[in-house]
């Protein structure tokens, strides 16, 4: 195994090498496993839930030992509940998926795709994962201070979260995921700068705009969302700090009672805490899917061994997206009290941004239409990617029409909604991702058919949980309560809660096949070959370790776009990028 | 595909086509240029959180009551004319003068602690005068806590550009300096003068 090279000519100490270096590659790395881990943690606080939700109050003696004040008696506090949803929802969405996408796959990546010896300004980098890593300590310390973790939700609305009387793990707590909110924007700043001049500026000779990799779009336009919208998370988040340590009243109203006591806040409004929440919560998720589109594509295109179609539609979908991703906040307002007036624009607004998701997905759909499709491991998880994403997307139109989102809101429907276009199409990314460049990273090749098995599990687990819930929205399961059963209209839809959880506890149980693979393959998996999936993308250009600075004397030298598969000439199918230019004759770009 | 050949060598020799900056300029300016964009938003954040607030306060105070508008109109004129000064520092660096970088990076810092001092002055006085982060004499709490806010994170910026400017500034005393760094601090400067013309605008005019 070899996850660096480790070459005489680079005498650095093992601390300045692994843990404080600078090296693109390793920042990657780091980002992966820090996102990886939190990602285990993340699942078993759902895996929690899932237990409460399909047993509701049932006593579970061992669980008290871990937590002795939300597990009280062995039985889940409502309270206890809502914070693990809070910070399941909070780790998930920004500490795991964002981090994960252009953190790990974004800092190892973009250097190598464009020809770049390392990011621009690789200190920024490094500082970049260090504020990272602190933030997520802060965030998962929330869990261990007086009171416990927030209950006010990953949106945390106001008046809920600007009030520390409002519930135990409002005051330590949700001051704690407040400053570990405001470190990982600062985190994700320092990145972003970083990965939007390297593409910009740092492109070897020939590497043009219309020669980058698809993924390269992908991560570009994520990171121009990053850059527009984490800045006012940023500034939403020192008002809630002024509010709830200051004193001050921006999101709270007047004549507020929470216990017997009537807050002393007057002349604010939670609709303002909702409008600039959701104006970096809802492009959050393009911050999300956009990069995995990228992957996606990226694999897709090299396994049908055929030129990629779309290439510049792609593109220009992407851009689109990031400039819609930021008009459509208000969908998630619907039924707050907002103007309905405003409700219409946000509506029209969303379907509108349905149009370059749809056409992003006819052109995947006509790339594989006559191809020679090589179902490899990561090719399965990139076309469940599609899967999942088709399916959630129209549940999308649903909760994206205000007319019908007044019926569905605040159900499972959403639950399930979101978590197959957010959550699951971007996991089966990422592990599409971790498949195909597992042999660039470590020299070996990872299981084929345990990575198949772990696919089939999984697509079939994700669909059963979250098809189910939009099945249990419609029927009106309501999406913040901790025992369903109280309520007289929910009680025969409990069976499926309990499906639901058995489906669960299997998806979670199937990603232990792909530590498995992962941890046998880094040590004793078979020895890849220097370009096993027989790509044209740059990074399979690169010696093999990868060295610091990736390339030898020189930058390599590009000739034509990334995707020139079945060659006519016979020999070989591809052309790599970086192929010497006389061999171009007679062929397209 | 002749066509397109040709298009793709137009492109090459553009500066789009890869080995060097499409826009020739350094990596560090375009980088300030994008943190620049990502700062603006946060101060564009909170201006609408004012405006917002403002909305649907009953009523609002009159600042020119409020504040004294001579203070204000100084310290606005001392911190652009500091901006005017920043630019000479800047030509000054781009022809190699590093004497001349220095004495205007100097004023512009001398600006920046004129503009400073009257805030320092201005915030004395209105905390002298009763207003708080959750009171104040004159109406709704919020107009304090705006004022508070969007001054003070302002302000926070005003003073972390000094800083860099005097680093700058001894970096160009000692003789290791380049015109890029002058240039990107200044860029950051022209911004700060930028969100104040906004700040101004917004809370103290209308």
């Amino acid at each position: 195994m070899y996850l660096v090279e480790t070459g005489s000519e680079h005498k650095a100490g093992f601390i300045r090498k692994y843990v404080f270096s600078t090296d693109h590659k390793i920042v990657g790395l780091q980002y992966f496993f820090t996102a990886f881990a939190m990602a285990i943690f993340g699942g078993l606080l759902s895996i929690l839930m899932r237990l409460q939700l399909g047993w509701p109050s049932r006593m579970w003696p061992m669980l008290e030992t871990i937590f002795p004040v939300g597990m009280a008696g062995g039985v889940m506090s409502p309270e206890f509940y809502l914070a693990l949803q809070t910070m399941h929802g909070t780790i998930m969405a920004i500490f795991v998926l964002t981090a994960l996408f252009t953190g790990a796959f974004g800092n190892y990546l973009i250097p190598l795709q464009i020809g770049a010896r390392d990011m621009a300004f690789p200190l920024l980098n490094m500082l970049s994962y260090w504020v990272y890593l602190l933030s997520c300590i802060v965030l998962v310390l929330a869990f261990f201070v007086e009171g416990g973790a927030p209950i006010s939700g990953w949106t945390a609305y106001a008046p809920l979260s600007a009030i520390p009387e409002s519930g135990p793990g409002q005051a330590m707590g949700q001051n704690l995921w407040l400053v570990a909110i405001a470190l990982f924007t600062v985190s994700s700043m320092m990145g972003v700068l970083n990965y939007i001049t390297t593409i910009v500026q740092a492109r070897t000779k020939g590497m043009t705009m219309s020669r980058v990799p698809l993924n390269i779009w992908g991560m570009l336009s994520a990171s121009i969302i990053s850059i527009m919208v984490f800045p006012v998370l940023l500034g939403a988040g020192v008002l809630l700090l002024a509010d709830r340590i200051g004193g001050t009243s921006f999101f709270v109203p007047a004549g507020l009672v929470m216990g017997d006591k009537l807050i002393p806040h007057s002349g604010g409004h939670p609709l303002l805490w909702q409008h600039l929440f959701w104006f970096f919560g809802h492009p959050e998720v393009y911050i999300v899917i956009v990069p995995a589109m990228g992957i996606a594509a990226e694999i897709i295109a090299t396994f049908i061994r055929k030129p990629v179609f779309g290439y510049r539609i792609m593109a220009g979908c992407w851009i689109a997206v990031v400039a819609l991703s930021m008009v459509v906040w208000g969908h998630h307002m619907f039924v707050s009290g907002m103007n309905p007036f405003l409700g219409g624009f946000f509506a029209l607004a969303t379907l509108l941004i349905t149009v370059p998701s749809a056409i992003l997905v006819l052109c995947w759909v006509v790339s594989l239409y006559g191809a020679r499709i090589q179902f490899t491991t990561p090719m399965l998880f990139a076309l469940g990617f599609v899967s999942i994403f088709v399916t959630g997307g129209l549940g999308g139109f649903f909760l994206g029409s205000a007319w019908t989102d007044i019926q569905l809101h605040d159900t499972y429907f959403v639950v399930g909604h979101f978590h197959l276009t957010m959550a699951m199409s971007p996991l089966f990314a990422a592990f599409a991702g971790v498949y195909y460049w597992f042999p660039r990273i470590s020299g070996r090749m990872m299981n084929e058919r345990l990575g198949r098995v772990h696919f089939w599990i999984s697509i079939a687990g994700a669909y059963a949980i979250f098809l189910t819930m939009h099945v249990m929205g419609v029927g009106g399961m309501l999406r913040h309560s901790y025992d369903t059963t109280q309520y007289d209209f929910l009680k025969h839809l409990q069976p499926l809660n309990v499906f639901v959880s058995f489906a669960a506890f299997a998806l979670a149980a199937s990603q232990l096949i792909f530590i498995l693979n992962f941890l046998v393959s880094l040590f004793r998996g078979p020895r890849a070959e220097a370009n096993p999936w027989k790509a044209n993308t740059l990074e399979w250009a690169a010696p093999a370790p990868i060295p610091h600075g990736n390339w030898g004397a020189v930058t390599p030298e590009v000739h034509r776009w990334p995707y020139d598969y079945m060659v006519p000439d016979g020999g070989e199918d591809f052309l790599p990028q970086n192929a010497p230019a006389a061999v171009l004759e007679n062929k397209r770009f | 595909m002749d066509a397109s050949i040709a298009e793709q060598q137009r492109i090459l020799a553009s500066d789009w086509g890869g080995g060097k900056s499409p826009f020739g300029t350094s990596w560090s300016k375009f980088m300030m240029w994008i943190f620049i964009i990502s700062d603006a938003l946060t101060f564009a954040g909170f201006l609408v959180a004012y405006g917002f607030m403002r909305s649907i306060s009953p009523e609002w105070p009159d600042q020119t009551q409020v504040f004294d508008m001579r203070l204000i109109t100084f310290m606005t004129f001392a911190l652009i004319s500091s901006s005017a000064v920043m630019a000479c520092a800047v030509g000054a660096a781009r022809a190699g003068d590093a004497k001349a970088a220095f004495k205007f990076l100097v004023l512009t810092i001398g600006g920046g602690i004129i503009f400073l001092g009257c805030q320092v002055y201005e915030w004395s006085h209105f905390i002298g005068e009763g207003a708080t982060l959750t009171s104040n004499p004159w109406g709704v709490a919020q107009f304090a806590a705006s004022f508070f806010l969007i001054t003070g994170f302002h302000g926070f910026h005003v003073l972390s550009g000094v800083f860099i400017l005097a680093v700058v500034a001894i970096r160009a005393a000692m003789g290791k300096y380049s015109a890029d760094s002058v240039e990107n601090a200044g860029l950051y400067w022209h911004f700060i003068d930028v969100v104040w013309v906004f700040v101004f605008a917004f809370f103290y005019l209308m």
